[in-house]
């Protein structure tokens, strides 16, 4: 092959490149066998704690629920695992109909009438949903109003994600002082809101829908689709759109990804939306068939006008999700929230009694719920690690001023009363 | 190919037609029937202004998602509603009620300088030589 390029050796092959680094020297251990390579990884692996070792109450985004065996029997068929985006129907029937279902699914989830083929996290979905409004509004409104208690790293991202457009994003300044119906105005393109939110709490969102919409602007609602087995859809309380972390519904906690950002919106909406939607039609012989119905036409034909430049989708993770949720199904996914509803509200209330302990506030919730402990939070997660082989919460110090000493608890169907109990008793100890 | 004796007509496909102070426009025959079935199209709101050859709207069919242009330079003064559940009347009809836009003109006079009917198709058929 050197040859046929004419070179005559490797070395002249790497003619182009710099001498100084060519052949550097690289500090290396020497090559292991196979066996030794598998020991030397699997001692490496063993330093991992995952949530299948010990009990987890560790929540904020990322959660740990049960993923049935159907869900991976699935998503190991060659035929799904190692298919490349649909671009074409003819061979891409199987992964367009599990797109289609999982978006049906979304949208009876959520209240909403069109979703999209889904994005890369509930992060990223939530700034498209930001860049949506904005095109809505045909970018003659550039101020965008978000609560505080929408997932800190979401916020993050938005800002991140629409820097340079010319936004001025508000609401979540100094732990969210002023009122967000008080910052509405003509400039606001879209209020976002999570719900239940980081905080856990659940609460009726419809005057901020009205005040939103009273403002022109588009109400976002970001959620916890295992929540919505249970709580009343935002698109009955008048969301615009809705986005959120998949995650949870079939695809584990993966180490923090690939996790899937679901968005969808009301139908009005949707040549504005980023992203893919799959479509049911009928093909030349009158048969069921699927196919890109919309396919960002900006990214292929008119590039320059593109609004986002999205132009894939979680293929593999929206896979899990249609499965987990046509395996759950209406009950399932009802049983699973309300598993998660009444474990945290034992826990919580058992929490509540331990002596050094109490909670921020009586307001509803449904599977995270915030206590003010006796000691930085940090210090009580080593002691439940080091000593009870427990996970602990979340630290709210680290995003919010006021929440110094608050940890964020997490309880789902994965945690049984034991080791509620046990995490009740390890608390108890921090205290005596 | 059809055309409308009374209006004129710009190099991107568009016809402009006067209309009292008003102009009228929407896209040539020519244009409906080289994009094919129109599925989508996107039209600026009532106030918005424009100058001349700004895109003020996107005409998508199957086959492709094009920009429309301004004929003059002006203020939007009406869009044509009846396009967003029924884009096919561009098809059926574009010189009537398939129209896009009404606008007020900066400069009524321009109007004259744009291609009349024998000098659009003239225009057509260079393009297509």
């Amino acid at each position: 092959m050197l040859a046929a390029i004419g070179a005559r050796s490797i070395k002249d092959l790497f003619d182009d490149v710099p001498e100084r680094v060519r052949f550097p020297e690289l500090d290396l251990p020497a090559a292991l066998a196979e066996l030794d390579t598998r020991w030397e990884l699997e001692s490496l692996a063993g330093s991992n704690l995952t949530a299948s070792d010990c009990a987890c109450f560790l929540g904020a985004g990322a959660y740990n629920h049960f993923v049935p065996s159907v869900v991976d029997a699935v998503l190991n068929r060659g035929e799904f695992y190692t298919a490349y985006t649909p671009y074409q129907p003819e061979i891409s029937q199987g992964t367009l109909q599990a797109i289609f279902e999982y978006q049906t699914m979304i949208c009876d989830l959520t209240g909403m009438s069109v979703s999209n083929a889904s994005h890369y996290d509930g992060a990223t979905a939530t700034a498209e949903a930001v860049i949506t409004a904005i095109n809505v509004h045909r970018l003659k409104r550039r101020k965008v109003v978000v609560s505080p208690f929408v997932h800190p790293e979401y916020r993050a991202v938005v800002r991140t994600y629409t820097q340079g457009m010319g936004l001025t994003i508000v609401g979540d300044e100094n732990g969210g002082s002023a009122g967000l119906t008080d910052l509405l105005d003509e400039e606001t393109a879209c209020l976002i809101v999570q719900y239940p939110d980081f905080l856990g709490r659940v609460e009726d969102l419809s005057g901020l829908a009205e005040a939103t919409h009273a403002a022109g602007a588009l109400f976002v609602v970001v959620t916890d689709p295992i929540a919505l087995g249970m709580l009343k859809p935002p698109g009955e309380f008048g969301a615009d759109i809705v986005v959120g972390e998949g995650q949870g519904l079939g695809a584990g906690l993966n180490f923090g990804g690939p996790y899937l950002g679901f968005f969808a919106s009301r139908k009005k909406y949707a040549r504005k939306m980023a992203g893919r939607v799959v479509g049911q039609t009928v093909d030349a012989a009158g048969e069921r068939g699927f196919v890109l119905t919309l396919s960002t036409r900006e990214q292929h034909i008119r590039r320059e006008r593109a609004t986002s430049n999205i132009c894939s989708n979680q293929g593999l993770v929206v896979l899990a999700a249609a499965v987990y949720m046509a395996a759950l199904g209406k009950s399932g996914m009802r049983q699973v929230a309300e598993l998660c509803y009444h474990k945290a509200h034992y826990a919580q209330q058992r929490i509540g009694e331990i002596n050094g302990f109490s909670l921020l506030d009586d307001k509803p919730f449904f599977k995270e719920f915030v206590v003010r402990c006796p000691e930085p939070v940090q210090r009580i997660n080593d002691y439940l690690l080091d000593e009870w082989d427990i996970i602990g919460g979340y630290d709210l110090g680290l995003d919010y001023a006021h929440l110094q000493d608050h940890m964020l608890l997490c309880v789902t169907e994965m945690n049984s009363r034991d080791e509620i109990d046990v995490l009740v008793e390890a608390l108890g100890e921090v205290t005596s | 190919m059809k055309l409308d004796p009374k209006a004129r007509y710009t190099e991107e496909h568009e016809w402009a037609r006067q209309d009292g102070d008003e102009i009228v426009c929407g896209i040539t025959d020519h244009a409906q029937e080289s994009l094919s079935d129109i599925v989508y199209v996107e039209l600026p709101e009532v106030g918005d202004v424009f100058d001349e050859e700004d895109a003020f709207g996107v005409v998508e069919s199957v086959k492709a998602a094009s920009d429309v242009y301004m004929p003059l330079g002006g203020e939007i003064t009406a869009i044509n509603e009846e396009l967003e559940d029924d884009p096919e009347l561009v098809n059926q009809d574009p010189y009537g009620d398939g129209w896009l836009i009404r606008f007020a003109p900066d400069a009524p006079d321009d109007f004259d300088g744009l291609m009349d009917a024998a000098a659009y198709e003239a225009f057509v058929a260079e393009e297509e030589a």
